[in-house]
């Protein structure tokens, strides 16, 4: 981490300040909950316009989920006061906030898959105990809603049949079939093509039209100044600033979501590389259904720099890392670490792998990387409980292992701060920072990164990015994989380009485009060269 | 094998797939609900143990399925709170029913009637006695429509025409009404009938119940319908026979229906066969008896396909994270 970071500046909260002539739809005032440890929200305040769209934006984890999920009635609030049109509310349950005109679109949708579009819109909605009128009236009603919304939808198609942007308008029209006037979307384009947003966006622009009020939660700035008119900013559970979009701009609002300046570039100094510590060799991987995902690499990474893969997800880039790090059996060639051949072969190649001084920190955190259900200081001697710093024989010291996961912790700023928090309730990027922190932890020789800050908020992703040069600057030799094309062109030292199990190119990140990196990445390339 | 002989296998058939399809549908209604229940078995045995016990004291049949039902609901609602308002898991609360009815009836079979755990043998008023519909001995002159009106489809317990009966029942209510639209939704995604603003819960018991209702019948008509009083472990593993054949069926109530009648051809196959010889070697009446429930792996194992239960099956749901 940098120095303290500079105080951000605080804004009056300027679309608060005065009414809008319709009036406000929603009042907050002083919400708070708590989920075992995590104070969720803390005392929040939140006022949004009758007739407009109101974003409300945070790093993951920064608590907009659950203050919706309270509004709507899902969860209830601790203790602070619900306005809805001026009237003071205790929102129970789910059903009294529909009565109220609440709906809500979440962002893992809430349909029966095995349902048809009419059966998913009325169910819970039903006029009486027989569903042969609902359903008919539902028809029609639907059919007047896709008109005036443009939500065009077959209603008599099964949910699993559909697109995921068709299944969205079905939970839209869920909402306004119950006669919702203001409409709740949880990270509404998630899921969605460029073309399904544009669509959305469309549609929220006609609600708003109609005098419906729209409440959308994001962390897309994009979209934010794309759509609202006003947002709000939470951050670590609370309310930061309320501004109108017109009178602010995507660096302000960054800014405000991370609570200190972003940087958009990673400073790093040029790379020693001193001699090479990890070598693969003719490696050839096939995956689970035999099909050859990996076909004859060559490449070395040495003391001291950062490699990176880079390539469209897919190529092979899982397969080569489970290989190199004993995830998975290689079909052909070497793994060389520190000049001595790797017996990766088997059910321990991955130990053997850790053993030798090979740090792995995989793709996906949450399935390979974490066991989600144990608590922070399980996770993080993972791979490492025996270890003789955590007890002789078979009997676990752990007392030394909660010191350590203590520790680290600290250093790598995870929040909470607590140890004994099951890992599934941390946010996406403080789970990478354990995982990290675990495997950095052992001073590895070699450390191989697979998609370090997939699914990372901002902060995190700086933060990360940071103690990867670290180790760099330490004289580490780093693999790096990414699909994310700008994090390779800012970490990497050399970039080496796969495709269809090939590298097909290598090339200097401070000379090559992004359009060249591109024509490689789709494989258009004049000559093969490995290193 | 002549005409009267099939109508006397199919017959049996009838009388004898009764107790599985009211069981197969008991579960129906539970699985639908997200509700596992492998204490079908438990629940049946002690609703035969609670008709056959008031049957015999109050001689009175009807009085019998009364208590036989309000065992079976009451057992249910044991069942349900663990795994519905507990958030148990539901195979343990299934497991345990069964070994708790198991233990229980002969227990209280032996403390109140002393007889090794059997209820007193049922006078005729203590049990259902068969039903001939109208006209049966008049259209039986008929050729071929006749007697399978008059044998075949006349002369069962009341209990059989019900469970039948209950077949279109079921499928009008889970395909039909808001109930059947709800049980169905919240055994796929509890979520979604949460946010719809409906109790998850709530359902689930009003599932369970039903369940309880119809092990009820089923257990009852062993007890004072087809047998006459209580016997140790009657039911004999049709409980679990039940589930199986509704997890052959899909979970639907037609299928289910006609899973159930293979599977009771099957047991009147077997009492037939008894006593038969392949080449002139008696076969064991061990092995003939072992048939239906062999035939029952054979078919889970082999031709079923995949059986995709609900979705949310199994899962008590928990609204906070």
């Amino acid at each position: 981490m940098s120095d303290t970071p500079p105080p951000i500046k605080q804004r009056p909260e300027t679309a608060a300040a005065s009414a809008p002539a319709s009036g406000w739809a929603i009042e907050l005032e002083q919400i708070n909950k708590r989920f075992g440890a995590v104070q969720a929200n803390k005392d929040i305040d939140l006022k949004v316009g009758r007739g407009t769209i109101h974003g409300i934006v945070g790093e993951n984890g920064a608590g907009k989920s659950t203050l919706m999920s309270i509004l709507y009635g899902f969860y209830t609030a601790d203790s602070g006061t619900i306005r809805v049109n001026g009237t003071r509310q205790a929102i129970t349950d789910s059903r009294h906030a529909l009565a109220l005109g609440i709906g809500m679109v979440h962002q893992h949708f809430m349909l029966v898959d095995n349902f048809s579009v009419l059966e998913n819109v009325v169910l819970g909605a039903e006029d009486s105990g027989f569903i042969r009128t609902s359903l008919d009236r539902a028809r029609s009603e639907l059919d007047r809603l896709e008109r005036e919304y443009e939500l065009e939808v077959d209603p008599d198609a099964l949910i699993e049949e559909i697109s995921v942007g068709q299944q969205q308008r079905v939970e839209i029209l869920k909402a306004l079939y119950r006669g919702a006037e203001i409409l709740i979307l949880d990270e509404p384009t998630g899921v969605l093509t460029p073309k399904e947003a544009d669509d959305l966006f469309r549609v929220l622009r006609t609600l708003r039209e109609q005098g419906k009020t729209v409440i959308m939660i994001t962390h897309k700035l994009r979209e934010i100044m794309a759509i609202t008119d006003a947002v709000s900013v939470m951050r670590q559970g609370e309310m930061v600033a309320t501004l109108k979009t017109a009178e602010t701009n995507a660096g302000e609002i960054a800014e405000l979501m991370v609570g200190r300046h972003v940087l958009l570039d990673v400073s790093k100094g040029p790379a020693t590389p001193g001699e090479k510590r990890l070598e693969v060799k003719d490696l050839v991987v096939k995956d689970d259904m035999g099909i050859t995902r990996v076909k004859s690499i060559s490449f070395s990474v040495r003391a001291g720099e950062i490699v990176g893969i880079a390539g469209v997800s897919g190529n092979g880039q899982s397969e080569l890392l489970e290989a190199v790090t004993g995830m998975r059996d290689q079909h052909g060639g070497q793994v060389i670490l520190n000049g001595q051949a790797l017996s990766l072969k088997g059910d321990d190649g991955a130990a053997r792998a850790r053993m030798a001084g090979l740090a792995h920190v995989p793709e996906d955190r949450q399935r390979m990387g974490l066991v989600t259900d144990f608590s922070e200081w399980e996770n993080a001697i993972l791979g490492y409980s025996t270890r003789p710093e955590y007890g002789a024989g078979p009997i676990l010291d752990i007392a030394a292992a909660k010191a350590k996961a203590a520790e680290q912790i600290e250093r790598f700023d995870v929040r909470p701060a607590d140890i004994n928090l099951k890992t599934a309730l941390f946010s996406g990027g403080n789970q990478q920072k354990i995982v990290l922190a675990r495997e950095m932890d052992r001073d590895p020789e070699v450390l191989v990164v697979g998609q370090p800050t997939r699914g990372v908020d901002i902060g995190a992703i700086e933060f990360i990015h940071n103690q990867i040069i670290k180790m760099r600057d330490a004289g580490k030799a780093i693999l790096l994989v990414s699909v994310e094309l700008d994090e390779i062109r800012s970490l990497a030292d050399r970039i080496l380009v796969m495709f269809d199990g090939q590298i097909v190119g290598e090339a200097d990140p401070a000379t090559a485009t992004e359009g060249q990196l591109g024509l490689m990445m789709a494989g258009v390339v004049e000559e093969r060269s490995t290193t | 094998m002549d005409a009267a002989a099939i109508i006397s296998i199919l017959d049996a058939t009838l009388r004898l797939s009764t107790p599985l399809l009211l069981a197969c549908l008991a579960g129906l209604y539970s699985e639908r609900a997200g509700v596992f229940d492998i204490g079908l078995e438990g629940k049946m045995l002690a609703a035969a143990f609670g008709a056959g016990a008031v049957a015999a004291v109050t001689g009175s049949a009807w009085l019998g399925l009364l208590a036989g039902i309000g065992v079976s609901v009451a057992t249910a609602l044991l069942q349900g709170a663990a795994a519905i308002s507990l958030k148990g898991n539901q195979l343990i609360a299934g497991v345990a029913i069964n070994m708790l009815a198991a233990g229980l009836c002969t227990f209280l079979g032996q403390q109140w009637f002393h007889q090794g755990g059997r209820t007193p043998a049922l006078g005729p008023n203590g049990r259902f006695s068969t039903i001939d519909l109208p006209f049966a001995h008049e259209l039986s002159g008929i050729p071929i429509l006749g007697p399978i009106y008059a044998e075949l489809i006349s002369g069962h317990y009341i209990l059989v025409y019900v469970a039948f009966i209950m077949v279109p029942v079921t499928a009008y209510v889970l395909y039909r009404t808001r109930f059947g639209l709800r049980l169905r939704a919240v055994g796929e995604n509890p979520k979604a009938v949460d946010t719809a603003g409906i109790s998850v819960n709530k359902l689930r018991y009003q599932a369970v119940i039903i369940t309880g209702l119809l092990c009820g019948l089923a257990g009852a008509y062993f007890s004072i319908a087809q047998g006459s009083g209580f016997g140790n472990n009657m039911t004999a593993g049709k409980g679990f026979i039940a589930l199986a054949a509704l997890i052959f069926a899909k979970w639907k109530p037609l299928p289910a229906m006609f899973t159930c009648l293979l599977f009771g051809f099957l047991d009147a196959a077997q009492i037939r066969l008894q006593g038969a010889r392949v080449f002139d070697i008696e076969v064991p009446v061990q092995a003939i008896q072992a048939l239906p429930y062999v035939l029952t792996v054979v078919l889970l194992a082999g031709f079923i396909g995949k059986a995709v239960g609900p979705k949310a099956g199994g899962v008590p749901y928990t609204k906070e994270r």
